[in-house]
């Protein structure tokens, strides 16, 4: 028996949520500080770890911000002297803070950050959008979806993993449908100390952490003379990470069993698709089910789940959606003033696959806002939409709003 | 959780020989002659000394202190944004709390100081600086206040004297007041606030010599969080001659505008006690800025009318502005 084989991966199975799935990740990972504030509905993970840290079970130090860009600076920073940590929030609180997620992604520090997606007011609601952490999209970040309470958990590692390695130290932004994944509960599998250590090594700041035994200066005034050179410098660590997180996935399988097909989306009944619906997050429930409805009744349909947003899969999602004739993005984000006033999701899935000599038809779903429900129907009237678009029928509107109030 | 560790004895500097030799903010900086910010950054530096770490909010002490590949900085820092002082500051010193008690790093006294200018300090980061002041950390704030946005073009703040010309208070010919608001109280507003915070001084890096550096000083001896609001004078924003600084500063704390005093544990210290040595009048600050050129005499007359009640009527001279609950005893 190898030493690999002797120690145990799996320290037990219990129902959590999303957020208390993430707080379990987050110990695993021995966060050294961790800053809070209150917003719903990712504030759950911080109910957890602040009863994880009172119990004697976490040892980080815990600050409960004034502000989402207090809080966010404070894990900028203590990053910047070497201390893995961690931070969330959701909607607007998301957007409040938005100055310091950009900087932090241009100081090159690699803190990971739960997004529990809520919609922007006003007016004010509670549910799920993705555009909060889709604001970010240009910014250097990386960003993933759990589409599960057991991905949300093992995305915390490997999102370390991925952005504290010395050739990418970007920021890690995780995000999770609100409500749906953040506060619905799922059996999930967490790993022991030992697993989890064997997969994530301590961070690392090398030369550039801020220490009196070598001091640095960061962040400088450079204007024109140096700016160009350094945006340029975030765009490689963008590529670079596309590497780094193929090595993370074919670890973390390694250790943890084959988990993940490849890193970046997983396929549900596409092997012979004909047409796939395409999307991010939780709506992949109602997505599945009705794939599985239509294909009982003949129809050779099937289901993308992109977890990867940032880096974007391009050339692994081109390679795949290239197979099918017909393509329907669903965004459940808004990106008004498009070019097709669609989504945000289709333009991007749109772009990649331009280059491609014979492309799939793609149209575009808008839905399930503002948290709204995307029920099993309206997923099955999408797939015979693209089905037919597929096949040279396409809708007279490219973007149709789904489940919408008329 | 708060963590016993190896202190820095900081001995009170007694002459200016008496101050270390040694340099950590040094040539490489852009600021202008006569700066009395940059002889802040120059003063805290150097009575800290090397083990600390600074952080700079956007400011001019960021934009003209700092450029790339020229840094005037010894010790490490790193910006910090202009909303982010306090925070800047607990995020370090959590980071580095952390690592030294996960037997990460060595265990050892390193100073975290944050200095944020008059926007940063007192109007945008104030919400972080409060934040800051709440946490157990031992960290520094240091508020360096010119009066205004003065990188940016010299624009008006919270902390900008009544009456003040800047390019956003521009005197006209209907309005001659634009700048009608009164200085923002800053460090008494945080030492009521903030029991945690043990220590809050304000301080001129020139006026009386060393005090700044003895305050610095003082503020990392008690430990926790504490906080220091300068006055400094800014040749460009305020439009006097560069030779000038250190007198400016000197007349606006002799004329009582700008108080000089501090707090540690509740306890007021007038570090310049006007009571003893008396105020000259604010008129003898003004006339000396370009600032105050288009005032009238009515309008210094309000000035000395303000400054005078603040050491006349409050129940703490210069420093609270509560007056002895007359209403409340007489009722």
């Amino acid at each position: 028996m190898t030493v690999a084989e002797q120690v145990s991966i799996w320290d037990r199975e219990e129902l959590l949520t999303g957020c208390q799935a993430v707080s379990h990740a987050v110990k695993l990972a021995d966060v050294d500080v961790i800053a809070a504030y209150p917003i719903r509905p990712y504030t759950e993970v911080m109910d957890m770890l602040s009863k994880l840290i009172a119990d004697g079970k976490l040892d980080a130090e815990y600050i409960i911000a004034d502000s989402e860009h207090s809080q966010f600076e404070i894990v900028k920073h203590a990053s910047s002297v070497g201390a893995r940590a961690f931070a969330g929030s959701s909607g607007t609180g998301w957007m409040y803070g938005f100055e310091a997620l950009v900087v932090t992604a241009t100081d090159r520090l690699p803190p990971l950050f739960l997004v529990g997606n809520r919609a922007l007011d006003d007016p004010g609601a509670f549910g799920v959008e993705h555009n909060d952490a889709m604001s970010l999209r240009d910014m250097g970040w990386l960003m993933c979806w759990a589409s599960t309470a057991q991905e949300a958990l093992e995305h915390v590692f490997i999102g370390y993993r991925v952005a504290e390695d010395k050739t990418v130290r970007m920021p890690m932004a995780l995000a999770m449908d609100g409500a749906f994944l953040t506060h619905s509960q799922h059996m999930v599998q967490v790993p022991t100390e030992e697993s989890v250590k064997r997969f994530l090594p301590p961070f690392d700041l090398g030369e550039r952490r801020l220490h009196p035994d070598k001091p640095v200066s960061i962040a400088p005034q450079v204007n024109e003379d140096w700016v160009m050179e350094l945006r340029r410098q975030n765009w490689e660590a963008a590529r670079r990470a596309r590497g780094v997180i193929k090595q993370a996935y074919e670890e973390f399988n390694e250790i943890f069993g084959q988990r993940y097909d490849n890193p970046y989306f997983s396929e549900f009944m596409t092997d012979d698709a004909e047409a796939v619906l395409i999307g991010i997050g939780a709506v992949k429930m109602p997505t599945q089910t009705a794939c599985r409805r239509m294909r009982e009744q003949g129809h050779k349909v099937g289901y993308v789940n992109l977890r990867w947003f940032r880096p974007f899969p391009t050339e692994e999602l081109r390679a795949c959606l290239g197979r099918f004739k017909g393509v329907g993005v669903i965004d459940r984000d808004f990106a008004h003033g498009s070019p097709d006033n669609g989504g945000i999701l289709m333009h991007e899935v749109r772009s990649c696959l331009y280059p491609l000599r014979e492309r799939p038809n793609v149209i575009n779903y808008m839905g399930g806002l503002g948290g709204r429900d995307i029920s099993i129907e309206e997923c099955i009237k999408m797939y015979e939409a693209t089905l037919a678009a597929g096949r040279g029928d396409m809708p007279e509107e490219l973007v149709t709003w789904t489940g919408l109030r008329e | 959780m708060a963590m016993q560790l190896p202190v820095i004895d900081y001995e009170h500097i007694k002459k200016a020989k008496d101050a270390p030799l040694e340099e950590f903010y040094t040539s490489g900086h852009r600021t202008c002659q006569g700066c009395e910010s940059a002889l802040v950054m120059r003063d805290f530096a150097k009575a800290s000394g090397p083990r600390t770490i600074a952080t700079g909010a956007t400011g001019c002490m960021y934009v003209a202190n700092t450029s790339y590949q020229t840094t005037p900085w010894i010790i490490p820092w790193m910006h910090t944004q202009l909303g982010a002082g306090g925070s800047s500051a607990v995020g370090m010193a959590a980071g580095l709390r952390a690592l030294m008690r996960k037997g990460k790093i060595p265990k050892e006294k390193i100073n975290v100081i944050n200095f944020s200018g008059d926007l940063g300090g007192a109007d945008m980061g104030l919400s972080g600086v409060s934040g800051a002041l709440q946490t157990d950390y031992d960290l520094l704030i240091i508020l360096y206040d010119n009066e205004s946005a003065a990188n940016t073009d010299i624009q008006a703040t919270g902390l900008t004297t009544y009456g003040a010309q800047t390019t956003f208070t521009p005197p006209g010919s209907v309005r001659r007041i634009m700048q009608a608001r009164w200085k923002k109280n800053v460090a008494p507003m945080l030492a009521v606030g903030h029991p945690t915070c043990r220590y809050v001084a304000t301080a001129s890096a020139t006026f009386p010599a060393l005090d700044f550096m003895n305050k610095t000083r003082k503020a990392l001896n008690t430990g926790g969080p504490t906080f220091i609001h300068t006055f400094d004078p800014c040749p460009k924003g305020w439009d006097f001659h560069p030779g000038y600084s250190r007198e400016l500063g000197e007349l606006g704390i002799r004329s009582g505008i700008f108080p000089l005093y501090e707090i540690l544990d509740g306890k007021v210290k007038y570090t310049y006690d006007p009571h003893k040595k008396g105020r000259i009048p604010v008129r003898d600050y003004l006339v000396k800025q370009g600032r105050f050129a288009h005032l009238i005499d009515e309008d210094i007359d309000y000035i000395q009318g303000m400054v005078d009640t603040m050491w006349e009527e409050w129940e703490l001279p210069g420093i609270a502005p509560i007056k002895s609950g007359l209403e409340m005893a007489n009722a």
